[in-house]
């Protein structure tokens, strides 16, 4: 009886596995074919955030923010986020007033009943490049550039997502036909994305520490930036995690000892 | 009580009021009484016979000393129900349920709110845990036949439980308002169109206009804040009924003598504290590592009536009755397949006419029940498939098993299946049970 439905099971694990295959399959020759418009499944990267020890490389995403602010920002918001927030990642106090300063944040009504700019403050959130989301789509060819707060979370399989897309801008094969607008892109859905190319060349942004500027280097700290964005949280999350779960662990062997030795007078 | 049954043929079993009667009759003697020993408690007592109540629930009932680890899965879901109420309390303080500002509260509750991450990672893993409990908790009466008399009262109730933790859960998913919770709650609220004449009236009445909008999500923050109180009631009718008739247990032989149970306190009372664990280890290992894997990424996206995401999708335990919906082309008999799969739960007592109560000692309606278990898991996982090509035809065959298993298989089974011969007394199969220990 049981036999029936261990079998059942196990037919369905391998049922599953070969619709995972067949979604593998997405990387196969036949998604080669030049002319195919579906995305190839996401390089998969090891990340320093992921596992059960994740932690958070505050280089890299110090790095990354550079990388937002400088490159990104231009066209995307990311509006869950605050100056005070780059605390946590490593920048000091003064280093915050700093950068939040630099900004112009639209502020008020005052006691005249105007609306006015002012210096932003760490308190500030960051500030987004368009007023409103027609502003943006106005100013991109209609296409709306995303916020990017949770872009991770926001994508299935979001870090490796966002890295391959980042790097998947390709030359169209020939015989594609590309629209007016549009760039190719290999892991964008369809294969046309309207955003182009944001990551060009070497030293696009010159770092701060000694780190070398490569494209992929930038691609992977900004990735890491944007993870932090999205799960602030996340290595604290973690370390409880890991705490917790060995407490149980260790509470479950002792609760399984004390209910033996309390049914032992069961007869 | 001196009166001995036998039960050899099982068309000796006693009437459900004789079992009743006999549950009554063997309740353990508890010596003296709490409000015996302490005055404050027999003060207390004789104002509201609270302290009697508990004493008698954990000392005096009588629980089969069979039960296995099935029998946690209760307690499970009442925990699950206590960390549902808990955290949502707290993050009621700090939600807007206004479409303006809803998502951006939520991120505020995980950015800004001291803890508000743990709080809502566990408000929302905590509804696919309760789920996980609830499905066990149905597995097992499908299995045992605790639904059959004298429990059909006890199932019913049961099965209103599931209802509205299904509603409620529904109502929460929508409250993030993110693509997901939108479009999800615009397909479901809109098969409701599908009543003929009043159907649409209907519709709008519940939205509160002509779409999903701020109206709705408003009134599903108040609903879904009240439901789980509601809940609660039913879940206290549902422990009244279960102590009127006593557990069932996995031979499915009712307790007769004294010897056949035990008191709750202290063996139920230690291993629902093992299950309790064990359960909050899986919940810990989803909670703190992999917290939005039962979740959608789409939901991550604030809602935006002008997009349509490409497959809109049920949180995973809705998954199995989505797909009954999907797999019937027109509108409103979808929806009346959907309901009427949880529906037809209410009259399993009366389709399922084999006298014999527990599914261990029916080899026959095994392989049957193993097949509809496999089943529901593969309708559920056609739920989230898109609805073309040959899952289409798929659904419908995995549909039309569900509903064969309860309308076919079940009230015929008693024609034709294999017996195995059952335990003369509850004792006698607790030490064929521990011979082999």
């Amino acid at each position: 009886m049981q036999k029936i439905f261990l079998i059942s099971i196990f037919l369905l694990n391998i049922f599953f596995g070969v619709i995972g295959f067949n979604s593998a399959k997405a990387n196969s020759s036949a998604n080669d074919n030049e002319l195919a418009t579906s995305a190839l499944h996401p390089k998969q990267m090891k990340w320093e955030f992921e596992g059960i020890f994740g932690r958070f490389d505050k280089a890299s995403i110090q790095r990354g923010y550079q990388v937002y602010r400088e490159v990104c920002s231009a066209c995307h918001a990311m509006k869950q986020m605050s100056f005070r927030n780059l605390g946590d990642i490593g920048f000091s106090e003064n280093e915050i007033k700093q950068i939040a300063s630099d900004y112009l944040i639209t502020d008020g009504p005052n006691d005249d009943g105007e609306m006015f700019e002012r210096a932003g403050l760490p308190s500030d959130k960051f500030a987004s490049p368009y007023a409103n989301e027609q502003a943006a789509r106005s100013a991109n060819g209609g296409a709306y550039p995303p916020d990017l707060s949770l872009i991770i979370k926001a994508r299935h399989d979001g870090a490796n997502y966002v890295y391959s897309l980042l790097t998947g801008y390709k030359d169209a094969p020939d015989g594609f036909n590309l629209a007016s607008g549009k760039n190719y892109n290999i892991y964008f859905e369809g294969r046309q994305i309207s955003m182009p190319a944001p990551i060009l060349e070497d030293n696009q942004v010159e770092y701060k520490d000694a780190t070398f500027a490569s494209k992929e280097q930038m691609i992977i700290d900004v990735v890491n930036f944007l993870h932090y964005s999205a799960e602030p949280e996340m290595q604290d999350r973690k370390k409880m995690g890991v705490r917790t779960m060995i407490f149980l662990f260790i509470l479950l062997i002792i609760l399984v000892m004390a209910k033996r030795a309390i049914w032992q007078q069961v007869k | 009580m001196s009166q001995k049954f036998s039960f050899d043929n099982q068309d000796e079993e006693l009437s459900p009021k004789q079992q009743i009667e006999v549950f009554h009759s063997i309740e353990n003697d508890i010596g003296q009484s709490i409000t015996e020993k302490s005055k404050v408690a027999s003060w207390i007592n004789d104002r509201l016979p609270i302290v009697a109540t508990l004493e008698n629930t954990l000392k005096k009932h009588p629980y089969p000393k069979n039960l296995s680890y099935w029998w946690n899965f209760g307690s499970l879901a009442g925990i699950a129900l206590v960390l549902q109420i808990l955290t949502g309390l707290f993050l009621a303080m700090h939600y807007v349920p206004n479409t303006k500002y809803a998502f951006d509260s939520v991120e505020h509750i995980m950015r800004d709110v001291n803890y508000g991450w743990l709080i809502r990672y566990i408000h929302a893993v905590g509804a696919s845990m309760f789920f996980v409990a609830l499905y066990a908790h149905i597995i097992r009466a499908l299995f045992y036949g605790s639904y059959k008399a004298p429990r059909e009262v006890l199932w019913w109730i049961g099965i209103i439980i599931f209802l509205l933790t299904m509603a409620t859960a529904f109502m929460g998913y929508v409250l993030p308002w993110g693509q997901m919770s939108f479009w999800g709650a615009t397909v479901i609220t809109n098969l409701f169109s599908a009543i003929p004449v009043v159907g649409q009236s209907i519709v709008q009445w519940l939205w509160g206009g002509y779409s999903v909008d701020n109206p709705t999500l408003n009134r599903f923050f108040v609903l879904h804040f009240l439901m789980p109180f509601l809940i609660v009631g039913i879940v206290f009718l549902h422990l009244m009924a279960l102590h009127t008739v006593g557990s069932n247990n996995p031979s499915g032989v009712p307790m007769k003598t004294k010897k056949d149970s035990i008191p709750f306190h202290p063996y139920f009372t230690i291993k629902d504290m093992v299950g309790f664990v064990a359960f909050f280890i899986v919940f810990g290992y989803f909670l703190f590592f992999y917290p939005n894997a039962l979740g959608h990424p789409d939901n991550y996206i604030p809602a935006n009536p002008l997009v349509t995401p490409p497959h809109i999708v049920p949180e995973w335990y809705f998954l199995p009755f989505y797909a009954i919906l999907r797999a019937v082309p027109d509108k409103l008999g979808g929806v009346v397949m959907m309901f009427g799969a949880i529906i037809l739960l209410f009259f399993i007592p009366y389709l399922d006419r084999s006298k014999i109560r527990s599914g261990a000692y029916r080899p026959t309606f095994q392989k049957f029940f193993y097949v509809f278990v496999v089943n529901f898991i593969f309708l559920g996982w056609l739920g989230k498939s898109p609805a073309e090509g040959w899952y289409i035809w798929a659904s419908r065959i995995a549909t039309f098993y569900y509903y064969a298993y309860f309308l076919i298989i079940l009230p015929n089974l008693p024609k034709f299946e294999k017996i195995l011969p059952l335990p003369s007394s509850i004792d006698e199969h607790y030490q064929q049970s521990h011979k082999h220990k």
